[in-house]
């Protein structure tokens, strides 16, 4: 080995080792979670309410909570993201309009969750007058969601080739007609990519549903929108920090990470499924 | 089956300040077969665009002059863009099929055109698959996706595809270029084919090509046209200079 192959192999065999603590962090924060809170976690943990100051019984209002707010937002902000990275990509020239469409929601991105949750009290809180709700929860979590779904369904419908475009032009296609037959069939797996990780981001979010939905505790489960309800990571941070007794209440709250992680990675998989089954529909070459 | 005349009558282009098209007159007769042919950037397949105004999409282009296919001005205001289209159909250079299956590739254009009549469909795509050629190689598999088939293949589909919707004057930006040999022989056949029931205009680099299967060809240099005629005339005894260097391989 000459001494370039050697300096090569030194340097590239670091990154691996660097890539490789990467993956190893993952699995040290997952075995962690997983290992302490597996000994909680069984059929009433998942379907009985909270008792004796959260120290005992489940987390099944919670878990309805979230599962709520995942739905609630997604309904509000993934037509709205989609329909906006449409506009943007299919109809709007390269324009002033459009660079600054684009920097506003690269900048809703940046904007803190703990504002998104002020904001969200102020507006839909005590303006609109939802009160503590699912709707307003939603609403915010969605405002949160929005930039995620924009820029990549943006992606998605950037990366479809435009000869398809042009070919149904050519044989007399709307716009309109072409976006709905050709273009989003094949951006749509890219899409769902969008949905994936906004419901990610959504559900272990703590900071905006602080003031706008979560409730400290509520053993009954919602029975319209404008009720408060628990929800997985707030639940978290209570038996975390601020429970009424905290040390004991310590494996719950171990059994609750697991559970979130565990429903976003369920969510994950299934979507991955979708997307693999769609895809295989409009694959290209 | 209507026969469509094509008439360009003074035609300027400019994309921003750059002319790309220089007082174009030229006339397709029905049923017959022209190639343009010139170096890249002579202009050839931005005239072709003009037809079915596809330069539409393009920003900055500007013109001025006329087109009229079957006696009508394709630049009318009263002119309905994807009316024209459909009646104009366009092969591009590389084959394009969408991601669907290859009997939904033909009857996209009756879809988008608002033609539901199930039957109608049916026969519309078997018979446009049949003209293109295509219909032994692929019969037993109209529902299997179109980007399982070659690229040979997927130009005629693309081409099925086209003549689904009947228009009467097909464009064809270098149909070829992007396929072997064999392939190349079987568009051509099929080229041979359809003039008897359509006026076609192909761009083509490939001067062998045109000589092969156009009845006239259209010599372009630096957005110039500067002579058309019989092809065999354009080939045997061309009237510039310039023409006659191309087709002899002096430059280009």
């Amino acid at each position: 080995m000459t001494g370039k192959q050697l300096k090569q192999s030194l340097v590239f065999n670091i990154f691996r080792l660097i890539s490789l603590s990467v993956v190893a962090i993952l699995f040290v924060i997952l075995g962690f979670i997983v290992t302490r809170g597996i000994k909680v976690v069984n059929w009433e943990f998942l379907t009985s309410m909270p008792k004796d100051q959260m120290t005992h019984g489940g987390i099944y209002p919670a878990i309805i909570g979230t599962l709520c707010l995942i739905a609630g937002s997604m309904v509000f902000a993934f037509p709205i993201g989609v329909m906006s990275a449409i506009y943007m990509n299919e109809y709007l020239k390269e324009s002033f309009l459009k660079k600054f469409i684009r920097t506003m929601t690269n900048n809703l991105a940046g904007i803190p969750s703990i504002v998104f949750g002020l904001f969200g009290m102020a507006l839909f809180v005590n303006t609109m007058k939802f009160g503590d709700s699912i709707i307003a929860g939603s609403l915010t979590l969605g405002l949160m969601a929005l930039p995620v779904i924009i820029r990549t369904t943006e992606e998605a419908l950037k990366s479809v080739d435009d000869s398809l475009r042009i070919g149904s032009y050519a044989l007399g296609a709307t716009r309109l007609q072409t976006i709905r037959r050709v273009v989003l069939p094949v951006a749509f797996p890219n899409i769902l990519t969008g949905l994936i990780l906004s419901i990610g981001r959504v559900s272990g979010e703590t900071a905006p549903i602080l003031f706008t939905v979560a409730a400290y505790f509520l053993p009954k489960l919602p029975s319209s929108i404008f009720d408060s309800v628990m929800a997985l990571p707030y639940h978290l941070y209570v038996l975390t920090t601020s429970g009424t007794n905290v040390t004991e209440s310590r494996p719950m709250a171990y059994g609750t990470a697991f559970v979130l992680i565990m429903i976003v990675l369920i969510l994950n998989l299934l979507a991955n499924l979708v997307r693999r089954i769609a895809g295989k529909k409009t694959k290209m070459n | 089956m209507p026969e469509y005349k094509v008439e360009v009558k003074n035609l300027d282009l400019f994309y921003g300040d750059f002319q790309a098209l220089k007082k174009i007159n030229f006339t397709a007769e029905p049923n017959t077969v022209s190639a343009f042919i010139g170096p890249s950037g002579c202009g050839k397949s931005t005239l072709l665009r003009m037809f079915n105004r596809m330069n539409d999409l393009i920003d900055g282009v500007r013109f001025t002059g006329e087109i009229y296919i079957d006696g009508k001005d394709v630049f009318a205001k009263s002119v309905d863009v994807d009316g024209l289209r459909k009646s104009v159909g366009m092969v591009f250079q590389k084959p394009n099929p969408f991601p669907k299956t290859i009997f939904e590739n033909v009857a996209y254009g009756l879809r988008v055109n608002g033609v539901n009549d199930k039957h109608f469909i049916e026969k519309q795509v078997i018979e446009a698959i049949k003209k293109a050629a295509l219909w032994d190689e692929v019969k037993d598999k109209l529902k299997k996706s179109a980007m399982e088939l070659s690229g040979g293949q997927q130009q005629r589909l693309c081409i099925a595809r086209t003549l689904a919707v009947e228009p009467a004057l097909i464009l064809m930006d270098e149909p070829a270029s992007a396929l072997d040999p064999i392939s190349t022989g079987k568009i051509e056949d099929l080229i041979f084919e359809l003039k008897n029931q359509y006026t076609i205009i192909i761009v083509t680099h490939n001067l062998q090509q045109a000589g092969r299967i156009s009845d006239y060809t259209a010599f372009f240099y630096l957005g110039e046209l500067v002579e058309w005629n019989k092809t065999k005339i354009i080939f045997t005894n061309p009237s510039d200079i310039r023409t006659q260097n191309y087709i002899t391989g002096r430059f280009g």
